[in-house]
């Protein structure tokens, strides 16, 4: 089992970036108003935030992290590793952290990597920035996470097309002697790997002329292989079967009761599955912030985008104990415990695309 | 209390269309309202919460009425 504690690391900060175009699922004319407003309800993504054609999970991170290195008055220099996250990257090659490296002008001596995770993937990008930190002997690091996940989901496909938003972060994560040891707790399980998918376009299963081809799948449901296609049932009885015992697990194994925490920030998912293990974790609402209504399940990015909208003046100058939990696709989980000291947290920045010159 | 009365009160209970008093054992839950993934996931929700049982969507497509939901959530109770 991959339970490990990571000593000496600090998050500085975190900054995230959405795009400035909202949409708003009670204009999603796929599906009646009853429908409509049930999903509203139940599933719980009012508003979302989507990308214009051409920006791409790497500008908005680009953004955030810029924004985040000013206000931590960061010297770009010291930065020596940079970790990106995401399942929506620029290109299918090159990797898009070498993109990002340039842009953000971070010097040839840092390491940059992708990690091809989605809505686990900050907890785990967490743990491998933190491990790299640690073992290297580095002193400064940027964790940029997001997804762009919209792009992927098909306007006739009523159980992707309004559930997923748009969105980029930045965390700065640095050594500092002293500071409360982060315990984690991952894990996964790929015998579930279909339960989200696009089946066409990699190389298991090429590109070709049949995967344009739209089907109906039930009713509500047309979409193509290079679609995102969800089995919503699969990976909600996934989530209730082993989210809470991991985090259980964790909490044992770190001499932690769920008292001591503050906040619990899950993987923004959909409303009904956040609700239900808020409930079977038995604690209280205000305990666990929801951003959902606002930017729908942006996959790895949820979790720093909730910090920043939900928790950001609620934990601002203290030292607050949070603990993260991320599901879904692979699959893959994982848990840990963070602490907010002096967290530097700049408002949710809006990205526009730059007019061309 | 497992008795199929107090089931019936947890669906009536969770969803705001069914009227009161409606459902039935017998009553085949497809019909009864506007049956959909997100009312599947609904029930799902609350039996795990209620019961600490988790059905799945075979366990749905086999279950015709209120009963054998019941049935099937009674034999997998620790």
């Amino acid at each position: 089992m991959a339970l490990f504690t990571l000593q000496n690391l600090q998050l500085s900060g975190i900054a995230a970036c959405v795009p400035s175009k909202e949409v708003n699922n009670m204009d999603y004319k796929w599906i009646s108003l009853k429908e409509r407003e049930q999903l509203i309800k139940t599933i719980g993504v009012e508003k979302r935030r989507v990308v214009e054609k051409g920006t791409t999970t790497s500008d908005m991170c680009q953004v955030a992290a810029d924004k985040l290195i000013e206000e931590l008055n960061w010297d770009k220099s010291e930065i020596e590793v940079l970790v990106f996250v995401s399942q929506t990257r620029d290109y299918y090659i090159p990797q898009t952290s070498s993109i990002l490296q340039d842009k953000l002008g971070l010097p040839q001596s840092c390491i940059a990597l992708d990690i091809a995770l989605g809505c686990s993937g900050y907890v785990y990008g967490l743990s491998v920035i933190g491990g790299l930190l640690n073992s290297f002997g580095l002193k400064k690091g940027l964790l940029l996470v997001g997804d762009i996940s919209s792009l992927n989901a098909a306007y006739r496909d009523k159980s992707t097309h309004p559930l997923f938003g748009d969105a980029g972060t930045a965390t700065a994560i640095e050594i500092k002697d002293g500071a409360k040891p982060i315990p984690f707790n991952l894990q996964g399980d790929g015998s579930g790997h279909k339960a989200i998918i696009i089946p066409d376009g990699g190389l298991r299963n090429f590109l070709s002329k049949k995967s344009l081809d739209y089907k109906t799948v039930s009713p509500g449901i047309q979409r193509s292989k290079l679609h995102i296609h969800l089995d919503g049932i699969e990976v909600f009885n996934f989530s209730l079967r082993e989210v809470v015992p991991n985090i259980k697990t964790l909490l044992s194994y770190h001499n932690e009761t769920l008292d001591n925490i503050d906040h619990i920030v899950f993987h923004q998912a959909n409303k009904l599955i956040n609700e239900t293990l808020r409930k079977m974790l038995r604690v209280d609402k205000s305990k666990m912030p929801l951003s959902i209504q606002k930017f729908g399940n942006t996959s790895s990015a949820s979790i720093p985008l909730t910090i920043v909208s939900e928790l950001k003046e609620t934990i601002k100058g203290k030292d607050s104990r949070l603990l993260l939990s991320a599901f879904g696709i692979g699959l893959s989980w994982g848990s840990t415990i963070i602490q907010t000291n002096n967290m530097v947290i700049p408002d949710i920045i809006e990205y526009t695309k730059p007019s061309k010159r | 209390m497992n008795t199929i009365e107090d089931f019936i009160l947890k669906i009536e209970s969770e969803f705001d269309e069914l009227e009161p008093g409606k459902l039935k054992p017998e009553s085949s839950f497809r019909e009864m309202f506007d049956w959909n993934s997100i009312n599947a996931l609904v029930l799902i929700a609350m039996v795990k919460t209620e019961y600490d049982v988790v059905i799945n969507a075979d366990d749905l497509t086999k279950a015709k009425t209120v009963n054998d939901v019941f049935k099937i959530i009674t034999s997998r109770i620790k």
